[in-house]
Formats: structure tokens, C-alpha cells, sequence
């Protein structure tokens, strides 16, 4: 595909602008909190203010008598109900199962972390529910809490969950079956770097916090949940399923405009199943704004890994072996996906783009008093990439060697490549990328540029890396032998209405990745007509049949194929009723520019006529086929998506207070195929914006006794758009992905996976450039943390 | 938020008299009191906006030199309005917060709140300003009284507060990375007849004065004359953005700079 994002006006490979936008930045669109129902209610959740403790006593009498206040929760009206599910179970080394703790929708005995749901008013008005709330008399046993994870495995911790027979969760060893041959290597290696550092933990913070609206039908007896998800269909079934038991033709989940995700809306939360319970217990509507402060202690937070990796070298700099342990905060309970982030969204990429002929992979999944830590933008491939490409720049330091060198040396340059962590990379170029970034980034411009920094009074390093990771989530045949309690295909239903227009039903969901746009694009090239002609509809159990969702950079690989296969089953009709029309062969028939046409003669029918014909079939081929235009397809990948790229950073340092700033950013990145290369660039902008707070501002803190001390952004650092750059971005290198139907591989979470090493690679070499030994500052890198490491 | 009753009156006379009800509180920008509401860690019962006070705007010079500035007075007021006669108090003002916290928040309001890591206390601190208010007038040396404390009574006004105008000054602020606040901000100011440094973000007792830096300065005003002191980590905040320590070193290293500005 052409760089230049102008090249095409219409269709596959167009920049065409993002539709959606209009409504977004001009405030109208259609979000949760935007959805105000008839005699709608409003609850205020009473959270916890420390981090463990037993309830002791909940006396809420007085404070229902309080003016509006309808009824108040606890705990106790949800005995019969079920726990918030965890739609994923690792298989520790032992071969046993993780170990799965409740989680009730209203704490019950126990509080577990800061912001733990104890009861829940629902009023006429928000603020009745919150005076109420505050007149609730709460008894709490302050108990011992656990915040670091080696000091909740360690003999006689305090236990989160007292029915557990401790607070480790699963003990993974991947692939156990490698270890003793890793150990051998090890023993043999010529050189063994190590490296031992930390994934900081991180709060999303989509701009939108959640929302949740519960609606009950007295008459049907139906229940509609209005929230902030990425995949509602699959709310529907954690919810009414495991929590609630409804069935899925008695509950509806509408997730309309979302503000953004980037993992965090992806889980099943309390909110949302209380909401739906209290609009049938109260036969009102019940809506439930989360705060700002709320959401830093009751969304799932991200990483928080800490992890020992060690690269063994022969003599010629190959690695000969990789061996990783690390420590996984769970949180006090069990998140959606959280056991599989740490492990097989973790371990599987542990070979990152090198040839690494052993790799074993330990980590430990452990449960403290903090909030439940799950998928955040790239859920584990960042932790698996920050890792090894700090520990190969560790090891070239260590040899003396080029960083760019030692990494191209040890490529994979032949694909398919089966890698020893399970998984099959399909296709790749990862000498084209990092060539491509030496282009872009200008990586023989450095040392001038560095000079003149230094001029400057400013230290400037360069840091440079590579990633691999597995997206279009995921093969469901290969996910269930992992633990994966769903299947990960993705649905369509394209209609196409008399006139030629076209509806698209995915289970996909936009939160503002942009499907309205790039959707309708690859239909409009299938057909040849108008991109504007194909609308698309999603985030509502009652339009697709089923859908998994959006996150895993898997809308357009595996959405996307879903629709191509429901339109390739749309035009096989369409030729038959345009054979029909002119009275030819349904061989004969082709479809160009929204004409079909037989073959070898001048006989067309237009687009139009053959859509107009199904739905008015007064000269239709009956006894054949049936009327109307509308098909359903399931896709279910056969295997991974493996984007990859090689990634540049530039940062200037400030040698006196310690404060860095992103000179320079450069991103070479291998999607496969490119459907709209404006909304790639801006995937990729936004993701390295990301990586960057992570790597420079982001970091989620707990006291000792549990307390959140960043709770919020008086002590949050987000990103600003004067922290980062003008980002240099290319994705001209193209392996087209060989086994979905449009050779795409995704885009969403690249940048936050292959920016943090970078900036960390850049700060350290900056440092080392002014003569400080210096080999690994863990993040956020922030002023006063550099400025730490300068002074030894 | 509980529920208050507001008021706004037209004149510091009304403003105080409106002020002596039970639980009633003046409220300048609200850049700092409404989010303390919003999170019900307050509960007046009436909340007194100063904003209508003409007297209490605005920016002048007095005869004797001095700038006033009326302490409803918005920071974008003071960044556009003072960059002529005192730039350096100007440039302070155009780095407080975002757009939208200058377009609201005030001289007075800033002062009666004083932040440990708020910009106008080192300004007015490190200008030997004098505080007005309704009463009385009290010198920027005996206002400061440690974090969020002030010499203002129940009920009193920051009506204006008057600047001297140094030969040559400057703030240096180093931001704390999630709040933007000061976590160490400098303002150094060179008068005829001696030199004035304060530092805000640093203390644990909010803002001081460095007479160290300022004495050295006083013989020397350049970066130089104070590189080798610095002051006493002990007192410092230490937290999650940086250790005692480190903002020890930054008060030296943003006071030379503050200096390195204004000369
Ligand atoms: C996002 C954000 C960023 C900010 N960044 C900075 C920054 O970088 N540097 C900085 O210095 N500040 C910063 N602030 C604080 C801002 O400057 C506030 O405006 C200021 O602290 C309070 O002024 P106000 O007029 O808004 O006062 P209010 O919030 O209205 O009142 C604050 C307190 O002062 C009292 N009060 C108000 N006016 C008077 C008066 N005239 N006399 C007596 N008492 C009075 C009130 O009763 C209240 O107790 C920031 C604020 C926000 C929201």
C-alpha cells in the first residue's frame, strides 16, 4: 500500500475522514451517560476506605429514611446471586487450576481493596443517594493488608481470600517442558545478561469514566443494561449467564458512543450487574456515573509486573536461551481476562523477533489488597516486550556491541517460523522494518544531533527496539486448550436493503477506533460502490448475533473477515439474481464498479437493480433462491496475527534536574494491509502516546496499608500533548497476514508495545553519554527517578 | 456537593457583611474551592462570590510605585495585564494551570488558599508584597503562616495585594508532573537595596524565604554565588513525585536559574 495516504480517494487504502468524528467532536454523540430513561433512579455506591477489613456491622435504617432514598443494597441481597465471573483458567505447572476466588457484586464478610463496593443506594437523585450513603453506619475491622506481591507470598501473609489456601493464585511455567534444556544452556552460555525491573502499574482513564443504566420491562419481562463496553454481547453472557440468570433472549446490552477503552471496559464489572438487578428489584430504572475518583479505584488497572529476565549468548552474540520470572498482581479479585494477560498473552511472545531457540517463562499470579488488575492497551505484549528488548540493550552494553546489530544478527528472517513459546509467526520482514526505521529515524543524523544537544547543556540518547505481537485474538480451538472459557471468532450480518444500501451488523465494537469508517471501506471496494452507501451498526445484542468485541487488535482481522465472508455470501447471491435478470450463467457473471456484467458481452445490470430485484421479485428466480439480500457469517482465525516493527526514540535530558523530553519518536511498523492509512497513523499516534506515559509520567501507587495515592490527577500523571513529539510513522512495510481473508494484522496496540523500551533504551543511553553507569531506571521515568540514578 | 446558598455582592462591604453568617465562605475563581465541594470535603451554608466586587479588580500602578492588584483579579489578567510594569509577576501568572483555571482563578483566592505548591505565594512573598484586606494591611512576611495557613482571619478579604517592583526578577517553576503545580518553583527578585528569594512546592512548611541564597545573592546576583549552598533536605515534602532530597537539589538548581533569567 502507498504511503502517500492521499493515493486513493475511495475504498481499501484510502485516508478517507473518520465519519464518526462529527458527532464526537461536535457533541452529539449518543454516549451511556447521554441515556436518561422515564422514572430513571440514580445509585451511589458506598466503597471502601481501607483496603482489608471485615464488615462487623451495616446499619442502614436511618439512612433510608432519608427524603428519595428508594432502597438501600448489601451485600446480603445478593446471597443468592452469582459472582462476577472470570472468563479465563490457567493451568498452573502442576497441572491444577488456578485458584479462583468469589467476587460479589456487594462485599460480603470482607472488604478486599480501596473502593470495594459494600452497599449501594438508589435514590430519586444522585445527590440523595449520596447523602444517604453518608449516613449508612459502617462497622469495618481494619485487617493486615497485603500491597507488595513477594510480601503476600511470603510464609504467614495475611490472606486476601481466607476460603484460598494462600494468596498465589497459579504458579506457570512455560513451557515447562523446556526448563531443564533453558538451565543446560544457560550453564553453557558465554555470556548471561540479566536484568531484573519492574511493569509499572497504570490506570487507563479512558476520557469517559463508566456508566451503566439498567432498564426493566415489567410487561416483557425483559432487562436492558445501557453501558460503557467494548464487547456488550459478551456482558450478556458473563451477566445473565454467571451473575444473574437471565437468559439472552430476556436480557438486551446496549454499548452506544464509548469514550474510549483501551482494555478497561472490556471486563464485566459489579456496577453493571447491580444496575440490571436493582431495575427488576425496584422495577425502576436504575443509572449508575462513575466519578473520576471512582474510577481510579474501581476500574481495572494494568501491568504491574516485576519480573527477572535473563539472555544467555554463545561466543558469537546469538542467544542461546532466554528464562524470565515474574511476579503478576491479580488485585484482590479475579478480572475478566486477568490470568491470561500474565501468561499466554505474555509468555507466547517471549521470542519477540529473534531466533531464541529456548525460552522458559515462570510467572507467578498473586492476589493483594488492590483493585483487580486486568488487560490495559496491549495486556501483555508489552510486558514481554519491554523485557527482552531492555535485556538485548543490557547485553550490548554489557559486550560492547551495537544494539541495532545485535538485535538484526539475531532476527528471524525465515517465516513461517515456529517460535519455542507455542506459537507459529506467520509472516514477517523484520530486516525491512528495522530499515525502514533507520531511514526515518535518521539514525546516522544522531551524533550531530546529539552534539548539538550537548551544546545545549542537554544529554540526548537514542534508544531503538523491535516488536512482535500476537493480535486478531484468537483462534477459539487453540484459546480453549489455554484456558479460555469462550470461543474468540468474530460475526457479521451484512443487510442490503431494495435500494442498494447497505447496513453492517458486527460484533466488533468502536470506541473509537474508527469501524464506522474503515468498515464500510472494505465493502465498498468488495462491490465497487460508494463507501457512504454502507453504514455500520454495533454495541447492541439486539443487531449482531453474537460478537466477542473489540480489543487484541481484532476488529478489522477478525470483525473484518467475518464481514467479508457475510459479503462474499451477499455478492454469490447477487450474481445469481443478475444471471437471472440477463438471463445468463451464473458463472458468467462478474461484478466491477457496482455493474454486473456477463462475461464477453456488453450485458450489464447495475448494483441497484439486482437489490431492488430481491425485494421486489416480480421477475426473480423463486423456485432457486429465496427473496431478499441479507447473510451472517462467523470467522474464526485459524491462527495469531504477528504485527511487528522496530521503533525509535530520541529524548534530551536534562542533566541538572533529571527531566526528559521526547526529542524525537520514530515507528516502522509491518501491519500486512492497510485499509485506511490515516486511522493507522493515528492508531499508532496514540498508542506510542501511550507507551510514553507509561515510560515518563504513568504510575498507579499504594502505600503500605493499601491507601491509593495516585487517586487521582492532582497525582496521575497522564500524558499532555506537550510530553510527546511529532511522531515520525511508517507502515510501508507490508507482509500481508496469509491466513485472513484481507492479509490484515492490526494496529491498536502496537504503539504502547513497542514505545516504552525505546524511551527507557534512549534515557539510559543519554545517561551513560555523560560517563554515568547507569543500565536500567524502572518507570515512570520521571525527573525525580533520573535524577536518582545520575546520582549512583 | 451539599447544598449552599450563594450570593454576590457588589462591594467589599456587603461581601463582609454577607460573610459574618454562620458557615459562610468567600469564593473567588473556585478553581480550588468548587472541586473541595464536589468531593463534599466542605459544607458552607452560603458561598459568597467576590467576583461582582468591582473595588477588588483590576491592575494599577500607585504613585509610590507600587503595583496593586485587586484580588479578585483573574491569573489571565494578571499575565496579559502586568507583562509592562512587572514582567516577571506576569510570566508567573501565564504558567498557573491551564487556560481555563487562569480565566476563572484569582490573586485573592490563591493567597487566602495558600497551597504549598501554589506561584503567587513565592511572587508575593519573594516581591515583599503587602496583603490587603478589609481590615488592615499585613506584609508578605508575616501573611505566609505555614501549608493552607495564612494570617487571615474568619471572614476576612484579600481585597488587593501591592507589589513592589523589583529592579529584576524572576520564577523558575518545575512542575510537579500530574498536577502542573510547583513542586519546586523559585521566585528571585533583585531590589536596590537587597535581594528577595522565595520557594514554594519545597517545605514542609509551604512557602520561605532562602535567606542563605538571598544574602549571597545580595553580594553577588549571579548563578554562581550560590552554587555551593543549599538547604536543609529535613524540612522538605518528600512523596511520590520526588524524595526530600531531590527537591533540596532543585531549589538550588531553579534558583539558579531564576537568577541566570532575571539578570
Ligand atoms: C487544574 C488546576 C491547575 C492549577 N494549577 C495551579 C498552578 O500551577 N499554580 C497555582 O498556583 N495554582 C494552580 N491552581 C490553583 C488556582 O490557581 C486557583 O485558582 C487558586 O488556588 C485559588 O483561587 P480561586 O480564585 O479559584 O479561589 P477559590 O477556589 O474560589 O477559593 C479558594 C479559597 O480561598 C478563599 N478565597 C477566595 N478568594 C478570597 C479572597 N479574595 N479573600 C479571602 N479568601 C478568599 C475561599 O474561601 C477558599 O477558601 C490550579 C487549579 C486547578 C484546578
Amino acid at each position: 500500500m502507498p504511503k502517500d495516504i492521499d493515493a486513493k480517494e475511495s475504498g481499501i487504502g484510502a485516508a478517507s475522514k473518520r465519519r464518526e468524528d462529527i458527532r464526537f467532536l461536535s457533541g452529539t454523540g449518543n454516549y451511556t451517560d447521554d441515556i436518561n430513561l422515564n422514572g430513571q433512579a440514580y445509585v451511589h455506591f458506598l466503597r471502601s476506605d481501607v483496603a482489608h477489613g471485615r464488615i462487623t456491622s451495616i446499619e442502614t435504617a436511618e439512612a433510608a429514611a432519608m427524603p428519595g432514598v428508594l432502597r438501600i443494597f448489601t451485600g446480603a441481597d445478593f446471597e443468592g446471586v452469582g459472582s462476577i465471573p472470570c472468563g479465563w483458567q490457567v493451568t498452573d505447572r502442576f497441572g491444577e487450576v488456578m485458584q479462583e476466588p468469589a467476587h460479589p457484586v456487594l462485599a460480603q464478610g470482607k472488604v478486599r481493596h480501596v473502593g470495594d463496593p459494600i452497599a449501594a443506594v438508589v435514590a430519586e437523585t444522585a445527590e440523595a443517594a449520596r447523602d444517604a450513603a453518608e449516613a449508612i453506619e459502617l462497622d469495618i475491622e481494619e485487617l493486615p493488608a497485603v500491597v507488595d506481591m513477594k510480601a503476600a507470598l511470603a510464609e504467614g501473609a495475611p490472606k486476601v481470600h481466607d476460603d484460598l489456601t494462600s494468596n498465589l493464585c497459579y504458579d506457570w511455567g512455560f513451557v515447562e517442558d523446556n526448563k531443564a534444556a533453558v538451565n543446560a544452556a544457560f550453564e553453557a552460555a558465554a555470556h548471561v545478561t540479566s536484568l531484573e525491573l519492574v511493569n509499572n502499574r497504570l490506570v487507563a482513564n479512558p476520557m469517559e469514566p463508566r456508566v451503566a443504566v439498567g432498564d426493566f420491562n415489567r410487561a416483557t419481562g425483559d432487562s436492558t443494561l445501557y453501558t460503557t463496553s467494548q464487547n456488550p454481547h459478551v456482558i450478556r453472557l458473563l451477566m445473565g449467564a454467571f451473575v444473574l440468570g437471565i437468559p439472552e433472549h430476556k436480557l438486551r446490552v446496549v454499548a452506544p458512543d464509548v469514550g474510549g477503552g483501551f482494555g478497561s471496559k472490556i471486563f464485566h464489572y459489579a456496577e453493571e450487574a447491580f444496575c440490571t438487578f436493582a431495575a427488576k428489584a425496584l422495577n425502576r430504572a436504575v443509572k449508575w456515573t462513575s466519578s473520576r475518583s471512582e474510577a481510579f479505584m474501581s476500574d481495572a488497572h494494568g501491568r504491574d509486573h516485576v519480573t527477572k529476565i535473563e539472555l544467555a549468548l554463545d561466543a558469537d552474540n546469538n542467544f542461546t536461551a532466554l528464562r524470565t520470572d515474574t511476579l503478576a498482581n491479580m488485585g484482590a479479585y479475579l478480572s475478566t481476562f486477568a490470568p491470561s494477560v500474565p501468561t499466554w498473552l505474555h509468555g507466547t511472545l517471549m521470542a519477540g523477533n529473534y531466533k531464541t531457540p529456548l525460552i522458559y517463562v515462570n510467572v507467578k499470579a498473586v492476589f493483594t489488597n488492590t483493585v483487580p488488575v486486568d488487560a490495559y492497551r496491549g495486556a501483555g505484549r508489552p510486558e514481554a516486550t519491554f523485557q527482552l528488548e531492555r535485556v538485548i540493550d543490557k547485553a550490548a552494553l554489557e559486550l560492547g556491541v551495537d544494539p541495532i546489530a545485535l538485535r538484526r544478527q539475531n532476527f528471524i528472517t525465515e517465516f513461517p517460523y515456529a517460535t519455542p513459546v507455542a506459537v507459529e509467526y506467520d509472516t514477517g520482514d523484520y530486516v525491512a522494518t528495522m530499515d525502514k526505521l533507520e531511514e526515518i529515524a535518521d539514525i546516522a543524523g544522531f551524533a550531530a544531533r546529539r552534539a548539538e544537544s550537548e551544546r545545549a547543556g542537554k544529554l540526548r540518547g537514542l534508544g531503538v527496539n523491535c516488536y512482535i505481537e500476537a493480535c486478531g485474538i484468537a483462534p477459539s480451538n487453540l484459546v480453549g486448550q489455554l484456558g479460555a472459557r469462550a470461543g474468540l471468532y468474530e460475526s457479521a450480518t451484512v443487510r442490503v436493503n431494495a435500494t442498494g444500501g447497505i447496513v453492517v451488523m458486527t460484533g466488533s465494537h468502536s470506541h473509537g477506533q474508527g469501524h464506522e469508517t474503515s468498515f464500510p471501506q472494505v465493502i465498498a471496494s468488495m462491490i465497487g460502490i460508494d463507501e457512504n452507501m454502507v453504514e455500520i451498526e454495533h454495541g447492541d445484542t439486539n443487531n449482531a448475533p453474537m460478537g466477542m468485541g473489540t480489543y487484541g487488535s481484532r476488529s478489522l482481522a477478525v470483525g473484518g473477515s467475518a464481514m467479508v465472508r457475510a459479503t462474499e455470501k451477499i455478492i454469490a447471491k447477487a450474481k445469481k439474481i443478475a444471471a437471472h435478470l440477463m438471463e445468463a450463467a451464473d458463472a458468467d457473471i462478474e461484478l466491477k464498479d457496482g455493474q454486473f456484467s456477463v462475461a464477453g458481452t456488453d450485458k450489464s445490470v447495475a448494483w441497484g437493480d439486482v437489490t431492488l430485484a430481491a425485494y421486489v421479485p416480480h421477475n426473480y428466480p423463486l423456485e432457486e433462491i429465496e427473496p431478499g439480500l441479507e447473510e451472517t457469517a462467523f470467522y474464526d482465525p485459524s491462527n495469531f496475527t504477528y504485527p511487528s516493527g522496530a521503533y525509535a526514540c530520541e529524548v534530551e535530558v536534562d542533566p541538572e534536574t533529571g527531566k526528559v523530553s521526547i526529542a524525537r519518536f520514530a515507528a516502522a511498523d509491518d501491519f500486512g494491509n492497510i485499509v485506511n492509512p490515516m486511522i493507522v497513523d493515528g492508531q499508532v499516534h496514540g498508542g506510542i502516546g501511550q507507551g510514553i506515559g507509561q515510560a515518563l509520567l504513568e504510575g498507579c501507587v499504594y502505600d503500605e496499608n493499601g491507601q491509593l495515592l495516585s487517586a487521582s490527577f492532582m497525582d496521575y500523571a497522564m500524558p499532555r500533548a506537550d510530553d510527546v513529539p511529532f511522531y515520525e510513522v511508517d507502515h510501508s512495510c507490508q507482509t500481508p497476514c496469509t491466513h485472513n481473508p484481507l492479509g490484515v494484522k492490526g494496529c491498536g496496540e502496537a504503539g504502547a508495545i513497542g514505545s516504552p523500551p525505546a524511551v527507557v533504551n534512549a534515557v539510559v543511553n543519554a545517561l551513560r553519554s555523560a560517563g554515568k553507569d547507569v543500565t536500567h531506571i524502572d518507570m515512570p521515568l520521571s525527573p525525580a527517578r533520573v535524577w536518582a540514578a545520575m546520582q549512583g | 456537593m451539599y447544598e449552599f446558598e450563594f450570593t454576590r455582592p457588589a462591594s467589599v462591604a456587603e461581601a463582609v457583611a454577607a460573610l459574618n453568617a454562620e458557615e459562610a465562605q468567600a469564593l473567588g475563581g473556585g478553581q480550588t474551592l468548587i472541586p473541595t465541594l464536589k468531593q463534599r470535603l466542605a459544607m458552607p451554608t452560603t458561598l459568597v462570590s467576590l467576583s461582582g466586587v468591582a473595588e477588588m479588580q483590576g491592575i494599577g500602578l500607585q504613585d509610590d510605585g507600587q503595583l496593586v492588584i485587586g484580588g479578585a483579579t483573574t491569573h489571565a489578567e494578571v499575565a496579559s495585564g502586568a507583562v509592562g510594569t512587572y514582567p516577571a509577576l506576569a510570566a508567573l501568572a501565564g504558567q498557573i494551570g491551564d487556560p481555563a483555571v487562569r480565566n476563572r482563578g484569582t490573586l485573592g483566592g490563591s493567597l487566602a488558599n495558600n497551597d504549598p505548591a501554589a506561584c503567587y505565594p513565592a511572587a508575593a512573598l519573594g516581591s515583599g508584597a503587602t496583603i490587603v484586606t478589609n481590615t488592615r494591611e499585613i506584609p508578605a512576611d508575616e501573611y505566609f503562616q505555614g501549608m493552607f495557613t495564612t494570617a487571615l482571619e474568619e471572614g476576612e478579604i484579600v481585597v488587593s495585594v501591592k507589589f513592589p517592583v523589583p529592579e529584576a526578577a524572576n520564577y523558575q517553576k518545575f512542575v510537579q508532573p500530574a498536577s502542573r503545580f510547583a513542586m519546586v518553583g523559585v521566585f528571585a527578585a533583585r531590589f536596590a537595596d537587597g535581594v528577595r528569594v522565595a520557594v514554594t512546592g519545597a517545605s514542609e512548611e509551604g512557602v520561605f524565604r532562602w535567606t542563605d541564597a538571598e544574602a549571597a545573592l545580595a553580594s553577588s546576583f549571579t548563578p554562581d554565588a550560590i552554587s555551593a549552598l543549599s538547604v536543609d533536605p529535613d524540612g522538605m515534602i518528600g512523596d511520590i513525585h520526588g524524595t526530600k532530597a531531590y527537591r533540596a537539589h532543585l531549589v538550588n538548581v531553579m534558583t539558579r536559574r531564576a537568577v541566570a533569567a532575571a539578570v
